[in-house]
């Protein structure tokens, strides 16, 4: 059974068509990845599945419930982590905990308790009877994630759980919503990156004016995509082109240069990219940058759509 | 990191009875913790209460009732009634800021009643009527007010007041949810407050004032708070003023609170 399931949702504010009839779903205990830019609507479509939002034509379900019909029961079953942290900046992070709780109707006692197991897992014992406008970045997303869980939800949407934060705090939430996972809660998470979704989802829908463009698993999708790229940034600006024509002839395919002195290739798998290193190394090229990535979301959309504006 | 989160079999949550009341409360908690902690935040109740009765005392006194010290007996029954209502004015303007923020988002993602969050703001900032009395009888018993009735008719007074500005608050708070920003709160509710409390005999004798506005006085319901407000602290008939404010009260909150309620979650 799906934990939650969308079909045709439609959803216009004034003239804008924020969706335009976008089916979505997730088996139980699995991830699904919404990726898409900024403005695709992913909010929205998270807004709708978690009762904030009534769609204009289609329906959502979350545990076989109606989100509209049985909003109440449906939120019995979900957890919310919005776009921006939303905790409550007076009040320190054990006040927040204890007053989601309060009103999921923990006795007091149990409030505590719960609240107090939260922080201690999430790492925020010391900072606990702290104000959260004194929390970093990186604290307030986790206590934001920690007042998701506080009713144990069976479904859990993360709107954009790591937009604004550095890599390090990233794999942080990726650590969470691996074990939230292994726990048996199926997440809903929007992303603008490729390599999040990769890193956690089962299925990626790719979402682009309101509409699902496409839909897979992550190899599904990076096998649309053209897998990863090689990137070239040699030491010595002059040797550019060599570098180029070494990428061109080990790869077969047109090199891009998408910034001052780098040049990209994509490439079809970890061995092509030794290939190359061993290249430039024989012509002594030494470079000063060198890796191997995953197309970004605007490299995606480019293969998907065409549009080199689409995620501009 | 290593989670436990979900090893234990998640008990489900029963809902609980008298959950709306109880929802309310909470949140009317949290509001009051936030209003104890930005102190700034009360400024409205404390210092310009006290600015407002210098202001008036020592201006208007001398001229209207030949001493500042008979002025002081007559304006500050009625300016109590004032404040709360300048101080209920900022319950809309508060929400209005709030509710842009992400934590209502996640308070109506909760299985809690949809009103629970705006009952729990209106009942939270009961605690600015109590600070904006405190400082009110306080100053004013220091500048040399002395209450002609007793304790019991000040306490009934004071309740009175505050009854009455809980209810007009749902006011304010329809426009908080009508108007697009804080400002726009503020303004709107300013309109409506300065002709309902200055528009009373709260500075100046009903007597002395032309017949129009004599007419706008008798049916003007913050007059008749006035009214109830001196007779309760100072003495004289109160049973007709008193009744006839907690009708309007009532009548207001009846009216005004359902169409809040609607509004925001229309807006939600």
């Amino acid at each position: 059974m799906n934990a939650f399931e969308a079909e045709g949702l439609v959803k216009r504010f004034g003239k804008t068509t924020a969706l335009a009839g976008i089916d979505l779903a997730a088996r139980q205990g699995s991830v699904l990845a919404v990726l898409g830019p900024n403005g695709a609507g992913k909010t929205t479509a998270v807004r709708i599945l978690a009762t904030l939002l009534r769609a204009d034509a289609g329906s959502a379900t979350v545990g076989g419930l109606d989100v509209v019909r049985h909003a109440a029961r449906v939120r019995r079953l979900i957890g919310l982590t919005g776009q921006y942290a939303s905790v409550d900046e007076d009040l320190t992070g054990r006040e927040n905990l204890v007053l989601i709780a309060r009103l999921l109707d923990l006795p007091g006692n149990q409030a505590k308790q719960r609240a107090a197991e939260l922080l201690t897992e999430f790492g925020l014992d010391a900072a606990a009877d702290r104000r959260c406008k004194t929390y970093s970045g990186g604290m307030r997303r986790r206590l934001d994630l920690a007042a998701s869980l506080v009713g144990r939800p069976d479904v859990i949407f993360l709107d954009e759980p790591t937009t604004g934060l550095d890599p390090a705090k990233r794999e942080d939430v990726w650590t969470i919503v691996r074990d939230l996972v292994e726990d048996g809660v199926t997440v809903l998470l929007t992303t603008q990156y490729l390599e999040e979704a990769d890193a956690l989802a089962d299925d990626i829908s790719v979402i682009d004016h309101g509409k699902v463009i496409a839909h897979g698993s992550p190899a599904q999708l990076k096998r649309i995509v053209g897998g990863q790229t090689a990137l070239v940034r040699p030491a010595d600006p002059e040797r550019l082109p060599e570098a180029e024509s070494i990428l061109a002839r080990l790869s077969g395919r047109r090199p891009e240069r998408p910034g001052r002195g780098v040049v990209t290739v994509p490439v079809d798998g970890d061995a092509a990219f030794a290939e190359i290193v061993a290249a430039l190394a024989a012509s002594g090229i030494t470079a000063a940058e060198l890796s191997l990535h995953l197309p970004s979301l605007d490299e995606v959309f480019f293969t998907l759509t065409g549009q080199r504006e689409a995620a501009a | 990191m290593t989670l436990t989160v979900h090893k234990q079999a998640p008990a489900r949550l029963q809902p609980r009875p008298f959950a709306l009341v109880r929802h309310s409360l909470a949140l009317a908690g949290r509001s009051v913790t936030k209003t104890l902690r930005t102190p700034e935040q009360l400024l409205d109740v404390t210092v310009q209460p006290l600015m407002f009765l210098v202001i008036f005392v020592f201006l208007l006194g001398g001229a209207v009732s030949g001493s500042t010290g008979a002025y002081l007996q007559l304006v500050l029954p009625a300016m109590l009634v004032q404040v709360m209502l300048i101080a209920a004015m900022a319950t809309g303007v508060n929400l209005s800021t709030d509710i842009d923020k992400g934590v209502f988002d996640r308070f109506r993602a909760l299985p809690i009643g949809r009103s629970a969050p705006l009952l729990g703001s209106v009942l939270g900032d009961v605690i600015r009527y109590v600070v904006a009395t405190a400082s009110m009888l306080g100053f004013g018993t220091l500048l040399g007010f002395r209450a002609q009735t007793g304790l019991l008719g000040v306490l009934a007074a004071c309740l009175l007041t505050m009854f009455f500005a809980f209810c007009v608050s749902w006011v304010f708070v329809l426009f908080g949810m009508v108007a697009r920003t804080p400002g726009a709160v503020q303004g709107l509710s300013f309109l409506v407050i300065f002709p309902l409390t200055f528009g009373t005999s709260m500075t100046a004798p009903k007597g002395t004032m032309p017949g129009w506005l004599q007419v706008w006085l008798n049916v003007n319901p913050v007059e008749r708070v006035m009214d109830a407000s001196r007779a309760l602290m100072l003495g004289g008939p109160a049973g007709g003023p008193v009744l006839a404010s907690l009708a309007w009260a009532l009548g207001i909150v009846a009216v005004f609170a359902p169409l809040a309620v609607r509004a925001y979650r229309r807006r939600a």
